[in-house]
């Protein structure tokens, strides 16, 4: 993992210094609300419903055992016992207090963390593959790259005061698990022809109010152009993006605007420009980076899998968690194990201080101290001996975090919504909570088969509604909670934004719906191999249509 | 006119906070005072001002309410689950973080 140089350290502790002092003036009232609310969202910290929102970057999702540990301290001295883990692989704390907030951040420093950059009109953080440098079906680990982007773009004076927020994803395998298309910037590492590492730059993807897939910018960018590119990219979405409405500022906007040839056009002028400056990068800097995310030492034992085999047919439950939750590692003796965060009845995303810490513990015996945050809002074991599986296994289990459901129905993305967040129109927690409880057989839920259930409560979209294979929004109308529902969504290789049914739903009838969908999608498959999302590509919507709109009197 | 009261978030901490006849501000959704005049609104929106100046609170506003069995409830969802809590009650089980909050929506 990247360690924090002088340069990191010195930058975090001197933005903790004057946020610090920010917030004492805040608080004996030498600054206004108006003039000290964008400084402190600069830092990460919102005024929600309840209290202030600490939202904390996890750079790439990536965190070692001791950062967890340090999570975990926080959520239980200055919180109430739980954090969420968000669909930016970030963290957020729910209810610190404003006077706490400085001795959190020096909490964070000591583990090399903050909260810089997770609001406002600036670059956010970095997200990545969760399954980086362990992953199969890798070309090469994205993490180098990342980590090179977020010193690059850290405090970065050119791009503070961006149109609006910018958000750039990477990955490096030959599946995208990080939804790169539905960011500002999606990256695809790749290697060209002659064997070079470089970049195939998406732009213009994102969900919210106006949802759209990024567009192909070019296919292939040398690892070395990295910064110089990117920056002419947002050189130029600074120059031409909107900054008289907030709901056009984004570059998915600029382009759909401005058409795509023309700002390529405009950007491949900037690159020509940069490409010999300083933002070139060089080798040996590369090489630096790399030596951060070095593969871990891992010992051949192919007995494990035998081993493995046995203790699968003796306890079925281990069985199915291991179909579920496990993933093939690049090394064949070891395994990525997927923790679920998504209980039967439980908040999405949530962990308690204690489930934290045995977490990190797992990560430390059994991990090589590495941990992943997933924008599926679930944590993961990048490096496990498959001789180690089923004692991880019993251990969560005893933890309340052994829900075998990876990409089924119950692992369910949802937002704070309504129970947290000040912008939201609807809860969305309430309504995760009961499809994981109405889908909660394992039976049933392995009948139904892969599939994305999304959920937001308002039209940003934070729960990625958009891309769920099934997709629920709530809006408020009337004063009532309504929830719309898309369908044919997806994130990854084949990205689509979901189409919507029709009329919303009520509070009640909502998870009535969803089940009237799939069981829509069980008689329509051609085979229990069709996923739910082929038979929608097969069949389109009109069928979910009219068994939605023929049944719904009956629902209700 | 609607029913209103005047809520806000206290500055050091965020918590909600609801203007009282006393002239102070509780934590208590049922302490609030209500205002069923246009002369009491202005009131309340003196007592905003003040509040923000002198930097016990932050985000004042005036929110809709009606009266239901006795007692008066927020119009909005919004407003009563600033004022009852976040509704995700396995979490709150678990982990006891609703303490006095904790009541039916």
């Amino acid at each position: 993992m990247y360690r924090y140089d002088e340069f990191d350290k010195a930058f975090v502790t001197a933005r903790i210094a004057e946020f610090s002092d920010q917030i004492n003036r805040r608080l004996v009232g030498e600054i206004t609300e108006e003039e000290f609310m964008p400084l402190r969202l600069r830092n990460g910290v919102y005024l929600q419903l309840h209290a202030y929102m600490l939202r904390v970057a996890i750079p790439y999702g990536t965190l070692s055992s001791q950062q967890l540990r340090k999570l975990a301290y926080i959520a239980r001295c200055y919180d109430r016992g739980y954090g969420h883990f968000t669909t930016r692989q970030n963290i957020q704390f729910n209810w610190p207090r404003l006077v706490d907030i400085p001795e959190i951040l020096k909490e964070l420093a000591e583990v090399e963390m903050h909260a810089i950059q997770t609001s406002g009109n600036c670059i956010r953080n970095i997200t990545s593959d969760h399954f980086a440098g362990a992953a199969a079906d890798e070309f090469a680990d994205p993490r180098p790259y990342a980590e090179i982007l977020r010193q690059w773009s850290s405090l970065h004076p050119e791009f503070s005061y961006l149109p609006r927020k910018f958000k750039i994803a990477v990955v490096g395998a030959q599946t995208d698990r990080a939804a790169i298309q539905l960011h500002d910037i999606g990256l695809w590492l790749k290697r060209n022809s002659s064997g070079k590492l470089g970049f195939t730059f998406y732009i213009g993807g994102g969900q919210g109010r106006t949802p759209m897939v990024a567009k192909l910018l070019h296919d292939f960018v040398l690892e070395e152009d990295l910064l110089s590119y990117t920056t002419a990219i947002i050189r130029i979405y600074n120059l031409y993006g909107r900054r008289d409405n907030k709901y056009k500022a984004r570059i998915k906007i600029l382009i759909h605007e401005t058409g795509l040839q023309k700002l390529r056009e405009e950007i491949e002028k900037e690159f020509a420009v940069l490409k010999a400056s300083e933002l070139k990068l060089h080798q040996s800097d590369i090489d630096a980076i790399n030596t951060y995310f070095r593969a871990p030492d891992l010992t051949d034992c192919s007995e494990w899998h035998y081993n493995l085999k046995q203790l699968r047919l003796n306890d079925s439950a281990f069985g199915d968690w291991v179909n579920q939750n496990v993933t093939a590692h690049k090394h064949p003796d070891y395994a990525i194990v997927t923790i679920s965060l998504k209980s039967t009845g439980g908040v999405p995303g949530d962990a308690t201080s204690d489930q934290m810490d045995t977490i990190a513990n797992l990560a430390e015996q059994y991990s090589k101290n590495e941990l992943r945050v997933s924008y599926h809002q679930n944590l993961v074991l990048p490096h496990v001996a498959l001789g180690d599986l089923k004692t991880i296994y019993d251990t969560l289990l005893a933890t309340g975090l052994a829900s075998a459901n990876i990409g089924l129905i119950s692992d369910v993305i949802a937002c704070p919504g309504l129970d947290y967040c000040t912008l939201a129109n609807a809860r969305s927690i309430s309504v995760a909570q009961q499809i994981s409880t109405r889908f909660s057989s394992y039976e049933r839920q392995m009948e139904i088969g892969a599939i994305k259930l999304n959920i937001s409560g308002c039209i940003n979209a934070c729960g990625h509604h958009h891309i769920g294979n099934i997709g629920i929004l709530g809006v408020e109308k009337k004063g009532t909670e309504l929830y719309q529902l898309t369908l044919g969504g997806s994130a990854g290789n084949n990205c689509a934004i979901g189409e919507v049914t029709g009329r919303g739903f009520t509070a009640d009838e909502i998870v009535d719906a969803v089940e009237v969908v799939i069981n829509t999608y069980l008689s329509l498959r051609q085979s229990s191999e069709e996923s739910f999302i082929n038979t929608y590509r097969r069949i389109g919507i009109e069928l979910f249509r009219q068994a939605l709109y023929g049944t719904t009197r009956k629902i209700s | 006119m609607p029913l209103k009261i005047l809520t806000a978030n206290r500055l050091i901490d965020g918590r909600p906070v609801w203007y009282c006849a006393d002239g102070g501000w509780s934590e208590e959704f049922s302490d609030a005072a209500v205002a069923d005049t246009p002369h009491a609104c202005t009131l309340f929106e003196l007592a905003a001002r003040q509040a923000i100046a002198s930097n016990k609170v932050v985000d004042a506003t005036l929110i809709n309410v009606e009266s239901h069995n006795g007692s008066f409830v927020a119009l909005r969802l919004r407003e009563r689950i600033r004022a009852n809590g976040p509704t995700t009650h396995r979490c709150a089980e678990n982990q006891n973080i609703y303490g006095e909050y904790r009541v039916s929506l």
